[in-house]
This record gives C-alpha cells, sequence and structure tokens, in this order.
C-alpha cells in the first residue's frame, strides 16, 4: 500500500507564485527604479575598469606590489610581484584587470551600503532583529537562485553580475560592522557622552576606530566572498577571469579553466593578505583579529572579549 | 553659600512601566517587593540633597546602592523617572538637548572608576577629548592638554599611550581629562576604586590638594567609608536607593542615624574624624595682670586644675592650681610672674588624632585661631572619651 503523503489532496503552486510576484508585479513596475539602482555602479565600474586596462602592466606592478611590501611585508611584496608576473605570463592580464575592477567595484558599494546598516544596527536593537533574517537569507541563498531575478530586472552583463555579487558579498561587512562597534567597551562611549559627544561624535571619535580592526575583518571576509562569485557571475555575462574560467569549462577546455582558476586564487591571495595586513595596522590599540572573529562564534561572552582585547593588542606601531 | 546642584525627590527606576513602580513605592513598599511584583528595579528613591559651590559631596554605599545611577542623572546620562535635577537654574530632565551638550561641554565633567580612557588616543589627545568635542583648535588644545598635564604630574606622558601607564597615571589622565575643559563641576563615579590602597591614599591626598586651589564642586562617590571621611565636606550614606543619612563626617561618624550606619563606622579611627573644636569647652581665662590669688580661688570656684592666662589677646599662658598655691605662700602677686609658657596648643581644626599626645600631658589643651587667640580649651579627659566613643 502507498503511503499517503499531504501532495495527493493538495498542491501549492509556490512556483507560479513567484513567477507572477516577480514577473507579474516586480518586473513590469519597478524596472525603472532598478535600471536607475545601476546608474553609479556603471559610472563606478566603467571608470576602474578603463583606468585599470590603461594603466601599463609594469606600472600598476610597481604600484600594488609597493602597496603589498609596505602594507603586509616584504614576503607578500615578492608574492604580489611574482604573481602578477606570472599572470601576465600566461596571457590573462587584461582578464585580471576586469575582475579586479568588478570586485572593487562590488566591494565598494559593500562598504557605502554595509557600513551604515552596521552602525545602524549596532545602535537599535530592534533593527538589528529585523535585519539579522534577512543576512542569514542572503547568505545563506545559493547565488544561482537570485541570478534569474537579477536577470529579469537588470538584463545581462557585468553590472548586474556587480550587483549579484553586492547581494552576496554584503552580509559579513554588515555583521562585523554590528559587532565592531557593540563591542566596543560602554564606559567609553558612556564617557564620549559625557563629555558631550553628539552621537555622531561618539561614532567618530570612539566607536568606530575602536571598531575597526573587526570592521576590516568584514571587509576582509566580503572581499573574498565577492572574488568568489567571479565565475557565477560569467553566467549571466560577466567578463574578466570568470569568463575566462567558464568558456573552458563549456569546451571542456581544461588548461583555460585552470589559468583562470590560477589567476582568480592568486589575486584573492594577493586581496586578502593585503586587506588583512592593513585591517591589523589600522588597529593597533584595538582588538585582535583573532579575538574578534572568535567573539563572532561567541556572541554571548563577545563584551568580556571586547574588553579583554585591548590588553592583548600590541604597542605602539 | 549657593547652591550648585539642587536634587529633589529624584527617583529613577528601571523598567517599562516607572509610573506603577513609583506609585508602589509612596504606597510605601520597598525595593525588592516591587521588583518581585512588578519585575522593575529601583535604582534611586526619592533622594533631596544640595551640593554648595566649591563642596565636596561624598556618596557612600555598598555595591548596587544606586550611586552610580544618581551621578548619572546629574550630569544627564540617566534620566531621572520622577524629581528634578537642577544645576545652577538648569533643569536636567526638560532642558534642551543644545542645554545639556552645552552643560556637558562646560560646566559638569566626568571620572570613571576604570578610567575608560580611548585606547587609541595618547594621553593628551584624551586629556583634549573635551575641547576637541568643543571644536577648540588643534593648537590651544594641545597647550591646554599640556597645563593641565602639568598639574597632576604627568607632562612628560603626553605622547604614551594609556595602556603604557599605571592604574594611578592612568587616572591622573582620567581627571586631567575631567579639568581640561576648566568645568564648574567634577562628578567622580568611585574614580579610585580600582587603585591599590597605597596609590588610593596619595590620590585622595592630590585630590585635596588641587581642590584647595582649583575650588571644585564635586560629587564622589566611594563605598569606602574611611574614604568618604577623608574627602568629604559632607558625606550622604545610601543604601537600597536611599539617603540614610547626610551629614559632616563628625555627625556619621558621631551620631550614626541607625544601625546600619553605625555598623559602616564602628571600625573606623574616630581620631581622624573628630576636630578638636568638636570638643572644646568654653575657655576660663585670666588675665595676665591679675592677681594669684584671685586666680587661685578661680579655679577652686571652677574645680578647674588650671587657667589660662591671656595677654591682651593672645595667650600667654598658663597657671596650675599647684603653682599658684605655691605662688601664694611665696607673696609673689601677679600672674605674669609664675604662668608657665609651656603649654599643649592646637589649632581648632586639628584632629584628636594629633591632640592624642598633648592630652597625656594632662593639662587642658588650648585652641588658638591663626591670630593667637584662645578659641577654646580641650580638657585632656574629653580626648580619651571621644575616642572610646563615649561623648
Ligand atoms: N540599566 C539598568 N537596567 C536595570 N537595572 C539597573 C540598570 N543600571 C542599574 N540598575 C540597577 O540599579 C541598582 C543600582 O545600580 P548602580 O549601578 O547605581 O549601583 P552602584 O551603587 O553604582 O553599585 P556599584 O558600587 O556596584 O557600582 C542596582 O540594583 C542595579 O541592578
Ligand atoms: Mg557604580
Amino acid at each position: 500500500m502507498d503511503w499517503l503523503s499531504p501532495s495527493d489532496f493538495l498542491a501549492i503552486p509556490f512556483n507560479d507564485w513567484v513567477n507572477a510576484f516577480v514577473k507579474g508585479w516586480l518586473v513590469p513596475n519597478f524596472r525603472p527604479f532598478f535600471r536607475a539602482i545601476q546608474w553609479p555602479v556603471v559610472q563606478v565600474l566603467d571608470g576602474l575598469d578603463y583606468v585599470l586596462n590603461a594603466v601599463p602592466m609594469l606600472l600598476f606592478t610597481a604600484i600594488l606590489t609597493t602597496v603589498a611590501w609596505r602594507a603586509a611585508g616584504r614576503g607578500v611584496g615578492i608574492f604580489t610581484l611574482a604573481s602578477l608576473f606570472f599572470i601576465d605570463l600566461i596571457g590573462l592580464w587584461s582578464e585580471t584587470m576586469t575582475t579586479l575592477a568588478m570586485v572593487v567595484t562590488a566591494v565598494l558599494f559593500c562598504v557605502i551600503i554595509g557600513v551604515p546598516l552596521g552602525v545602524a544596527a549596532a545602535r537599535s536593537d530592534l533593527f538589528e532583529k529585523i535585519q539579522r533574517p534577512i543576512l542569514d537569507v542572503m547568505q545563506t541563498i545559493p547565488s544561482f537562485v537570485y541570478l534569474v531575478p537579477i536577470v529579469m530586472l537588470f538584463g545581462v552583463g557585468m553590472v548586474p553580475g556587480i550587483i549579484a555579487t553586492i547581494i552576496f558579498a554584503l552580509p559579513p561587512i554588515v555583521r562585523l560592522t554590528n559587532l565592531g562597534i557593540r563591542s566596543v567597551r560602554a564606559d567609553l562611549t558612556e564617557a564620549a557622552t559625557s563629555f558631550g559627544a553628539t552621537s555622531w561624535q561618539a561614532l567618530v571619535e570612539v566607536q568606530f576606530p575602536l571598531a575597526i580592526r573587526t570592521i576590516m575583518a568584514g571587509l576582509n571576509q566580503t572581499l573574498m566572498l565577492a572574488l568568489s562569485m567571479a565565475v557565477i557571475v560569467a553566467l549571466i555575462g560577466g567578463g574578466g577571469l570568470g569568463l575566462t574560467v567558464f568558456t573552458g569549462l563549456g569546451r571542456l577546455d581544461v588548461g583555460n579553466a585552470t589559468a583562470g582558476g590560477v589567476g582568480i586564487v592568486l589575486l584573492a591571495i594577493i586581496l586578502d593578505r593585503i586587506s588583512q595586513a592593513v585591517g591589523e595596522r589600522k588597529a593597533v590599540h584595538t582588538t585582535s583579529l583573532a579575538a574578534t572573529l572568535k567573539s563572532f562564534f561567541a556572541p554571548a561572552t563577545r563584551s568580556e572579549a571586547g574588553a579583554n582585547h585591548e590588553r592583548a593588542a600590541p604597542k605602539g606601531l | 553659600m549657593t547652591s550648585k546642584i539642587i536634587c529633589s525627590s529624584v527617583s529613577k527606576i528601571f523598567g517599562t512601566e516607572p509610573e506603577q513602580a513609583l506609585a508602589l513605592l509612596r504606597q510605601g513598599l520597598d525595593k525588592d517587593k516591587i521588583h518581585s511584583e512588578t519585575g522593575q528595579v529601583v535604582g534611586v528613591e526619592n533622594v533631596n540633597f544640595e551640593v554648595s559651590d566649591g563642596e565636596i559631596f561624598v556618596v557612600m554605599g555598598l555595591s548596587g546602592s544606586g550611586k552610580s545611577t544618581l551621578v548619572r542623572m546629574i550630569n544627564g546620562l540617566i534620566k531621572p523617572s520622577s524629581g528634578r535635577i537642577l544645576i545652577d537654574d538648569i533643569d536636567i530632565a526638560s532642558c534642551s538637548e543644545e542645554e545639556l551638550l552645552s552643560l556637558r561641554r562646560n560646566k559638569v565633567s566626568m571620572v570613571f572608576q576604570h578610567f575608560a580612557l580611548f585606547p587609541h588616543k595618547t594621553v593628551a589627545e584624551n586629556v583634549a577629548f573635551g575641547l576637541k568635542i568643543k571644536g577648540v583648535q588643534a593648537a590651544e588644545r594641545r597647550e591646554r592638554a599640556h597645563a593641565v598635564l602639568e598639574q597632576v604630574g604627568l607632562a612628560n606622558r603626553a605622547d604614551s599611550y594609556p595602556e603604557e601607564l599605571s592604574g594611578g597615571m592612568q587616572q591622573r589622565v582620567g581627571l586631567a581629562r575631567g579639568l581640561a575643559a576648566d568645568p564648574e563641576i567634577l562628578l567622580m563615579d568611585e574614580p579610585f576604586g580600582a587603585l591599590d590602597p597605597l596609590i588610593r591614599r596619595d590620590m585622595q591626598a592630590e585630590l585635596l590638594e588641587l581642590q584647595r586651589s582649583l575650588k571644585k564642586t564635586i560629587v564622589f562617590i566611594t563605598h569606602d567609608l574611611n574614604e568618604a571621611l577623608i574627602l568629604g565636606n559632607r558625606i550622604a550614606i545610601m543604601r537600597n536607593g536611599r539617603f540614610v543619612q547626610v551629614g559632616s563626617a563628625e555627625e556619621i561618624v558621631g551620631s550614626p542615624a541607625n544601625d546600619y550606619v553605625a555598623a559602616f563606622t564602628a571600625d573606623i579611627d574616630r581620631s581622624r574624624v573628630f576636630r578638636a573644636k568638636s570638643i572644646a569647652v568654653e575657655p576660663q581665662a585670666i588675665e595676665a595682670g591679675a592677681q594669684v590669688d584671685d586666680a587661685a580661688r578661680r579655679m577652686e570656684d571652677l574645680e578647674l586644675d588650671a587657667l589660662y592666662v591671656t595677654d591682651g589677646d593672645k595667650v600667654a599662658g598658663i597657671l596650675t592650681y599647684r603653682s599658684a598655691i605655691e605662688a601664694c605662700r611665696c607673696g609673689t602677686k601677679i600672674v605674669r610672674e609664675v604662668a608657665s609658657h609651656r603649654f599643649p596648643a592646637a589649632s581648632p581644626d586639628a584632629y584628636l588624632n594629633d591632640l592624642y599626645p598633648m592630652a597625656r600631658m594632662g593639662l587642658p589643651i588650648a585652641l588658638r585661631d591663626a591670630h593667637g587667640r584662645l578659641t577654646g580649651v580641650v580638657p585632656p579627659q574629653a580626648v580619651f572619651d571621644k575616642l572610646a566613643g563615649a561623648a
């Protein structure tokens, strides 16, 4: 005997509902709005892409190597130099620059959107409560799922790709901004207020500088997530290294796919090391990254961890 | 003297329905009962006091008695649930946000128990924080910060970071930060609570020393009665959100309002609390030019062993009954010729601690004011009685 299941009696046309919502309501009513949103992204991306592709390879390599060296030490500097040469030698320079432009654009918008959201969440418990499930969904929903509505709303190409990347990479910076500001010792904020600081002054003078290390950890995660979208974005018309991998995949051209993949990995390592190092430097007198991440996974003890950070931090620059 | 801070019927309820808890308070329910019935916490209950210009007002109480809540209401960090707090006639609870900011920037500043120094700013930047918030230019800020650091003896550490300093130094920075904007009122919430006893002593002395020249109005929170007695012009003892007693050190130790206060004062070193004038009696003196037999008769009448001899305004010496009798026998007539110039003397403000060795000489102790005038006499037995807690 067959077991009964509810679907024998009732079928919910969930997919139809979503279709009706997106196609019947969202797209026709909000298309101009979504098109307008694209505008700033287009400007930044075009500008960056133009600049990065116009700068001679050697000059760019020299600049990035210097930055890596100054920020993260000689090792990372040498690694950056070697990697960029390697990328150029395997013929992927311009793809790499395109991917870099995309990633930087996406991260820039993540910061512009995410930091204020994080600050707002830190200041209002209600806002945090509302925001948390939304961020959870953004982080867990497979990015393929929202590629379709994004294409419907924004069309195909680089910019929709970047918008998908922004959605995917936004949560860590919001969360860690929130966490960073919340774990600033309450008596320090109180001290600022007691000297007549407005809430903006307290944010700028005390909370933000003390939270910067945590925020930079969030930025680092956001950056990595954005890079990890490079290939997926190629599905909806994004260019760069992702496209190289994607076409390699389509043609079973393992050589090209691997070359693209290696390019992404090298870029990821360089950006990761530099952004981490910048975060550490910025926060010599605040919290350690390890402690921050630990407290991230143990929310109950985070204020305690926050209080202990200062002690553990290394001394002056 | 004018009142700088006036708190009248101030209460603070932590919770969502303060009105309900306030009503219960008026019905006479106590803090614990209200908490168990409504879940509201009574932080401060119906507190009244005034602090005069230049006074150190100490609030002493155990943990959880509501001291921090009280002091935070004075600069508006916490809003009172009922009652009024006036600072120079501005009502903190109802004034505008701008007035509150201006008050905090110019008139009232705070020193914190755990220093609350900004770890990302140097000592000088910490000290200048209030000035920066006010919009003072960088050069002037730096100058002022150095001047204040000089006052607390830390000018050479201006460019250190707080974590590089010891606890005592950190709190000096905290104090300097509080003083930088030259406020009229300093709120100090257990500022020495995190320091070890020796450094604490130093800081107390230093605060008194600074206060001598600065003449700020200070509200000082502590859970240490000894500290309260050393620093306070007036002291309030707080328990469960209420003031149990307000008074001078001598009043608190001399006549505790109830057993709770008495329990605190029991092991206080009374010799450092009471001053000579509190046990002085009306001086019985005789003019230097008087006759010795008159003096002897007077001592007999008053049942005294000795009389002070005055010459015009000044104390000239002491005449004991024995030397008076001897002098009569030898025929000396004038007091001046037999009076002894070796007599115990102290200022009316001296602590009994200083009088104790003198009292053991057995002679009455002369209290002389700054002009050398005799303002009172302390019978030696009174010193012992007071220290024993009898008087
Ligand atoms: N934000 C708050 N929410 C709820 N209850 C509070 C809050 N702040 C203080 N209380 C309660 O108010 C009472 C007084 O607290 P307060 O911090 O003023 O005490 P205190 O005398 O300063 O103690 P301590 O010496 O430990 O600093 C305590 O019972 C405390 O639990
Ligand atoms: Mg307290």
